[in-house]
């Protein structure tokens, strides 16, 4: 085919993309490469060290670090587990129940908080526990970020569920299995792929929320990214690049696993 | 991180009918109490009297409204006149993200078409590449790129090693770096439901249109473009809407001196501003815009017949 007549060709598009995947990737990659520096200040260079990855550990801001660390990892595990298993809970009714009026209004509700913008989202939650006089803290983090994690979750998990055929269960109950056993025998197993990779979706997200967990955390708990957030207010410290680089470390890996998964194939 | 809706697709199976209330209860629990119950006291905030130090007295006004859109004078009895200080810093939020998606555009169009019309060995590994950093943390993502932008960062050091220029670029602490940041931290967005959508294009209409010796541009601009549309639109809006309310980028990026609306909002609650209803008063104002947005298009789409 002539370069004339190559519909699908377009020169410079190729040149864009690059550009593209450069623009995306430069500011991780100096930022890696920065927090491997052996130097004191962020502009020089003095040679690879991992000092900075120490001083995380054992560093006067260790303590705070750690801390924020539990606590992110603590709300991130039991939030992504809560809403894995409502978002599960409700893609059956959705695509597994039938047709009937609340489905669509169900459907609006779970997409409601990636709908609504993020800080209006932070500033009704502030509100609303201002409102019931829940004193803001770890518990009202927890719960903040349950409830947005279940979009997220649920994604992955109805569009597993859409590409399993039911005939799978039916054949479970032609064979007496009850309506139960199906869903827990035969539905849950083959839903696997969208359900992990919904709760590493999940996990993600409330691991690297600020805005909403700056709103209603009070004032003397931190999560990583509300400590890094307050670390890098008052200047950019090699520290910070290392504590990023592994948070963006470990995003990479989870994205990575919850790709692999939920593209795997179980029903053959 | 706001847009489209989820689907529910048309698989009409009902093997569990019979439970589905059931299994919505906990989802209709969380999401109603945390979710929709704050929106509707927001909405009520708003219209209530602030207390000096964060919080709000129950006396109903329309003060934090008024506070907004007119200026009464020091005392509060003058005339009203309109008042620019906030409508400004709408005005610029929206002309912020509205660049901050054409450059999205530009870029993650061609982008997004050409990782579409890969063979599909390779095309998996590029959509990856794209989905990266569409999950990697955005404060890491804005922190990086202010890491990169500095008078004394990477850029400038490169800049100047090849001779391009002679002294540093202010790039931190202005517009530029503020729509560079938003441009940054959304550009995955546009190109992901662009692709989707030049994915499931039929190409033949555009080899028909060759035939026909339309050029390359002609059958891109008028057989690719009304079609692949709708993943465009998604794309726009996945970068607008999030761009207008984003708070990292002018924070980080912006400094004090380009304030949007997302730093307008959270100094009522965070900073020393400390006006609750003024600052649920602006977020109901940023809410409305953008569900306006949403439903202008949704509306637009049925009528296109693109909706199931």
């Amino acid at each position: 085919m002539s370069a004339r007549t190559d519909v699908k060709t377009y020169s410079g598009f190729q040149f864009t993309t690059i550009l593209c995947i450069l623009i995306l990737y430069a500011p991780l990659i100096v930022v890696t490469v920065y927090s491997f520096n052996a130097s004191e200040s962020i502009t020089t260079w003095r040679g690879l060290s991992l000092r900075w990855y120490v001083d995380i550990f054992v560093g006067p801001e260790s303590a705070k670090f750690q801390q924020a660390a539990i606590n992110s990892f603590s709300i991130a595990i039991i939030a992504a587990t809560l809403a894995t298993a409502i978002a599960t809970a409700a893609a059956t009714a959705i695509v597994r129940g039938g047709k009937y009026r609340l489905r669509t209004p169900s459907l609006g509700l779970i997409s409601l908080p990636i709908m609504v913008p993020e800080i209006v989202l932070a500033v009704a939650t502030l509100i609303f526990f201002n409102f019931i006089g829940f004193a803001r803290g770890y518990m009202t983090i927890l719960v903040a970020h349950i409830a947005f994690c279940i979009p997220f979750a649920y994604l992955p998990i109805q569009a597993r569920m859409q590409g399993i055929e039911n005939t799978y269960e039916h054949a479970a109950m032609d064979l007496y299995a009850t309506k139960a056993q199906a869903f827990r025998r035969i539905l849950l197993p083959l839903m696997m792929p969208g359900i992990i990779s919904g709760f590493l979706l999940a996990f993600i997200v409330s691991l690297d929320d600020f805005i909403i967990t700056n709103f209603v955390k009070g004032a003397g708990i931190e999560t990583l990214p509300t400590a890094i957030f307050g670390s890098v207010k008052q200047g950019l410290k090699p520290n910070i690049m290392a504590i990023s680089t592994m948070l963006l470390g470990l995003s990479i890996v989870m994205v990575t696993i919850s790709y692999f998964v939920s593209k795997s194939d179980n029903t053959k | 991180m706001a847009g489209g809706a989820v689907s529910g697709g048309s698989a009409a199976s009902d093997t569990y009918a019979e439970a589905r209330q059931w299994l919505l209860v906990p989802s209709w629990l969380v999401l109603g109490i945390f979710v929709l119950a704050p929106v509707c006291v927001m909405v009520i905030y708003s219209f209530l009297t602030k207390e000096f130090r964060g919080g709000v007295i129950w006396d109903p006004t329309l003060a934090a409204y008024d506070q907004f859109f007119f200026d009464r004078g020091l005392f509060g009895d003058g005339d009203p006149k309109l008042q620019w200080t906030y409508i400004s810093i709408f005005w610029r939020s929206i002309w912020q993200a509205g660049l901050a998606t054409i450059l999205s555009l530009l870029i993650g169009f061609p982008t997004a078409y050409y990782i579409a019309t890969r063979p599909s060995s390779t095309r998996t590994l590029w959509v990856f590449l794209i989905t990266i950093p569409y999950w990697v943390n955005l404060l890491i993502r804005t922190v990086s790129m202010k890491f990169l932008l500095r008078d004394e960062g990477p850029l400038n050091g490169f800049l100047m090693n090849v001779g391009l220029i002679n002294d540093p670029l202010h790039i931190i602490n202005t517009n530029l770096a503020v729509q560079l940041g938003l441009f940054y931290s959304y550009l995955p967005f546009m190109v992901l439901p662009i692709y989707a959508a030049v994915e499931r294009y039929n190409f033949t209409l555009s080899e028909a249109a060759a035939d026909l010796y339309a050029t390359k541009w002609t059958t891109l601009r008028r057989i690719l473009l009304p079609a692949v549309k709708p993943g465009v639109i998604a794309g726009c809006i996945l970068v607008f809407v999030p761009s207008l309310g984003a708070f990292l980028a002018p924070d980080l990026l912006g400094g004090a001196k380009n304030f949007m609306i997302g730093s307008l909002i959270e100094e009522q609650f965070k900073g020393n501003a400390g006006n609750w209803p003024f600052g649920a008063a602006a977020s109901m104002i940023l809410l409305s815009m953008v569900m306006i947005i949403l439903l202008i298009l949704s509306s637009q789409r049925r009528r296109a017949g693109v909706d199931q």
